[in-house]
């Protein structure tokens, strides 16, 4: 079976900074670190060599540097990794990154794709079933437990607001998964020495059969704007005094003036 | 301080690293609390190939040396004493085996022992503490076994491990040369162990004893021949010595980042106690004393891993400089911390309280100033 997992490469930081030009995160300078979701669907691809014949590949793109995180993929113990490389692939929104992605899927063969449920940067949670659609095959999304996987077909928990449905499905499929999916293994040492030799293959423009029309900044329909910390106005802030009582009645009072409740 | 080390050596200092930050800060107070063995970081521990580092590479190991086991030791000895001992103690109890052990007996357990199979190494007795000569554990040859009765006493990881290490006495007539080293397994019809020791520190390690009452174990558990029990436990220890070092560097490590941490924090009188000269000297003090213990702690190492036979001086007196600072800088650190130091919702009154056995186990600091006091005169002697 050959499981593609998709991983991105995000700012491991909590203070993420704006360029007010060009309306994008500043990645330069900034330490990096495998989106948290995407580990999770690294360990459930990791996971399954252990049940089926699997071969992993860790699949991203982005700018040459992402190479360290798909070393990191291989450490943890995927099979292989590939960087989808290339200036011509900057500046691509959700819908870019989704069709540039899918390509190389195609390219690579798969029998299962697995995602992070979003990145958290982008938090859009898009890129996983655009891809599903765009390789027209099914797809599962917030995947909290895999409860059958066999060489033809998966049965999966989707995680809902209430509760999780159970669905099954034929491969090829694709899954977005949720961190209650599993812990994500540490990398072994052994891991990280092979992760230190792996040769990791580069895909350019050049490698795939794609539009140039759809890649990119050109292939992009998404433009932001603007892009602002929300501010936070205190001025109409209340303090009630009294007992719990008074405080509730109070409260409810000012909540109906304000046509809350 | 650069101390020039090898990409793998950083790797295996960076995995042990993220299990200590990850793994053992966020439960060393509730394992010290609760006397609990740490059986999921073991695993952690294991699962990221740190139990393979120490063995070697023909039995499924790394075949790394004492620097790298020692760099291990040192950044779990930081978050948590009581882990790093319940870790340490695998290397100590797999030595006998990796350096007088049969190829048979290789095959069997160091590669198990590799992805994490727990080890433990027993050799104190009540009345066999510093004088390790007085052991009174007898092993009986009868027909293909050996008959095994006596009480070791204070074994780490006694109940957790699968494999023992132990000496006992195969011909009291002999002394010394009379002890041997046997391998016995967990399950073993007449082993089993005392009641669990309630500790001042390390309280997440298991500390029992092992009771053998008519034990009876394959002669194919002997290792190397009887009569090499004591030259086996002196050459264990000798291995070992460097792995105390590193935890007294890494407890000492610990405890100074806290105090560090703290002053620039605290503030007294309007301004942070980080400022006041009485403080400033502390600090130096300990950081100046922790590399110190640090760079004599590698360059033991360093020469271990050389190949270097006689290294019984240089390890001793790893062990026994780095673990006085280790005490020294707890009991520092807790002084800079003041009341809040004492208290258990800080860390360091833990790593008071723990850094203490290192003065004492595999050899207290008077015995380890015997041993580099024996050498220093038999280098004199040998230059007439």
């Amino acid at each position: 079976m050959k499981v593609i997992v998709c991983i991105k490469q995000v700012p491991d930081s909590s203070e993420v900074k704006i360029n007010k030009e060009t309306n994008t995160l500043i990645r330069e300078g900034v330490p990096t670190m495998i989106n948290p979701f995407d580990m999770h669907a690294l360990e459930a691809a990791i996971a399954m060599k252990e049940q089926v014949k699997a071969k992993v590949t860790a699949l991203t793109m982005g700018p040459p540097q992402a190479e360290s995180s798909l070393r990191e993929a291989i450490a943890m113990g995927a099979d292989e990794a590939v960087l989808i490389t290339d200036r011509a692939f900057a500046g691509a929104d959700t819908l870019a990154t989704s069709y540039t992605l899918s390509k190389a899927i195609q390219t690579l063969g798969f029998d299962l794709i697995l995602c992070g449920k979003q990145t958290i940067e982008g938090d859009t949670a898009q890129v996983g079933p655009e891809m599903a659609e765009m390789l027209n095959i099914p797809h599962i999304p917030y995947v909290r437990k895999i409860e059958e996987l066999t060489d033809s077909h998966i049965k999966a928990h989707r995680l809902m607001e209430d509760g999780y449905d159970c669905i099954e499905s034929p491969l090829p499929v694709l899954l977005t998964v949720v961190r209650e999916l599993n812990q994500p293994r540490l990398p072994s040492l052994r891991g990280k020495m092979a992760a230190k030799k792996a040769v990791i293959k580069k895909l350019t423009s050049a490698d795939l059969v794609i539009e140039p029309n759809r890649i990119g900044l050109v292939g992009s329909p998404t433009k932001v704007r603007n892009i602002f910390y929300p501010s936070h106005d205190k001025s109409d802030r209340q303090m009630f005094d009294g007992t719990p009582e008074e405080q509730v009645e109070n409260l409810l009072v000012a909540l109906k003036s304000m046509r809350c409740v | 301080m650069e101390y020039l080390l090898t990409e793998e050596q950083q790797m295996i200092r960076d995995s042990a690293r993220q299990i200590a930050e990850e793994k053992v800060i966020p439960v060393r107070a509730e394992l010290d609390e609760k006397e609990e063995f740490p059986h999921e970081i073991m695993k952690n521990l294991a699962q990221v190939d740190l139990f393979r580092i120490f063995i070697p590479e023909a039995y499924d190991g790394l075949g790394t040396g004492s620097l790298e086991l020692a760099l291990a030791i040192e950044e779990l000895s930081r978050a948590c004493l009581g882990v790093a001992t319940s870790y340490s103690a695998n290397a100590l109890g797999a030595y006998p085996i990796i350096l007088n052990g049969s190829e048979e007996q290789k095959q069997k357990y160091l590669p198990s022992i590799a992805s994490g199979t727990l080890t433990a190494f027993g050799l104190t007795e009540a009345n066999a503490g510093s004088d390790a000569a007085g052991i009174q554990t007898t092993a009986v040859k009868d027909g293909n076994d050996y008959i095994l009765n006596g009480t070791k006493q204070w074994i780490t990881n006694a109940g957790e491990a699968e494999v023992y290490t132990v000496i006992a006495v195969t011909d009291r007539s002999k002394g010394a040369r009379g002890a041997s080293a046997l391998i016995v397994e967990k399950g073993t019809p007449g082993f089993s162990f005392g009641k669990k020791e309630a500790k001042l520190g390390i309280r997440a390690s298991s500390t029992r004893g092992l009771i053998f009452e008519d034990c009876r174990i394959p002669k194919e558990n002997l290792i190397g021949r009887e009569g090499l029990g004591f030259i086996i436990a002196m050459r264990t220890l000798d291995n070992a010595r460097t792995g105390v070092a590193a935890q007294g560097v890494g407890v000492a490590q610990g405890a100074f980042d806290e105090a560090l941490k703290y002053s620039r924090q605290r503030e007294q009188f309007g301004s942070p106690i980080s400022s006041f000269q009485a403080i400033q000297h502390m600090l130096a003090d300990m950081a100046t004393h922790i590399e110190a213990a640090r760079a004599l702690t590698y360059a033991a190492c360093r020469q271990l891993d050389q190949g270097g036979k006689n290294v019984a001086k240089e390890a001793a007196m790893a062990k026994l400089f780095a673990t006085d600072v280790a005490m020294k800088v707890a009991v520092d650190a807790v002084q800079i911390l003041g009341g809040y130091g004492y208290m258990r919702e800080y860390p360091v009154e833990k790593m008071m309280r723990d850094a203490k056995i290192l003065q004492i186990y595999e050899g207290t600091n008077q015995i380890q100033r015997n041993v580099i006091a024996q050498a220093l005169i038999k280098e004199a002697a040998a230059k007439r």
